[in-house]
């Protein structure tokens, strides 16, 4: 899970996880668009792609090729398991 | 100075010459044999005087290499202004291009990103005059 907390731990990455829930499936150009025109994230496109990296070895990215494209998506399972780890307490019976 | 001529790197001249002007709209301006090849250029119906795009052979064994590093990460090779990206991309899309970006809006632009069939990427702009 460590490495969960340390890849959402930075802004760009955030940033990108955000570009990827409004379209899911972009090119490393298209994600470096968004990042610049929206976000006001200047990063190189090597930056970026170190990024998309760091989310993949934790799980939230997954990058597939299509023929001759790369696509980048969105992974949610790993946040889940953190979710899963600490649900919302339940209300107790006789606080109703 | 001005700018007369911009190219893109075509892997075959003669489907690039039906997709720039069959799908995608461009005339012929010049078309001269020039041993295995052609000086091949197309120009847009709304300004025939305007730049030249010329359809270059690929044919230097660095050109491959270098447009597929491109295409991986959905980098076009150019970009042409549209007035209506919503319009050309429902256009496109019914001529069966495949978009590797649908319209994006990023601000003063909305983008998107097309396949050429011929090896390149192409982007398509349209201003929103916002800023």
């Amino acid at each position: 899970m460590d490495d969960v907390f340390r890849a959402i731990a930075d802004p760009t990455r955030r940033a990108i996880l955000d570009e990827l829930v409004d379209r899911n499936g972009q090119s490393l150009f298209e994600i470096c668009a968004r990042l610049t025109m929206k976000h006001g994230i200047t990063s190189t496109r090597q930056a970026v792609s170190q990024h998309l990296d760091v989310l993949e070895a934790a799980g939230l990215v997954e990058s597939r090729r299509e023929g001759r494209f790369k696509f980048h998506w969105f992974n949610a399972q790993p946040l889940k398991a953190i979710v899963a780890r600490w649900p919302e307490p339940r209300p107790k019976p006789d606080q109703s | 100075m001005r700018i007369h001529l911009s190219s893109v790197f075509v892997e075959c001249q003669e489907r690039a010459l039906r997709f720039y002007t069959g799908v995608l709209g461009f005339q012929t301006k010049h078309d001269i044999p020039l041993g295995e090849h052609r000086w091949l250029t197309v120009v847009s119906p709304e300004d025939p005087n305007g730049t030249e795009l010329v359809l270059e052979p690929a044919a230097h064994p660095a050109v491959r290499p270098f447009l597929s590093a491109l295409v991986e990460d959905g980098i076009p090779s150019t970009s042409f202004a549209v007035s209506d990206i919503a319009a050309e991309h429902a256009r496109l899309e019914r001529m069966g291009v495949r978009f590797t970006q649908p319209p994006t809006d990023l601000g003063p632009v909305i983008t998107a990103v097309f396949d050429d069939t011929c090896g390149n990427l192409i982007q398509i702009t349209q201003e929103t005059r916002r800023t």
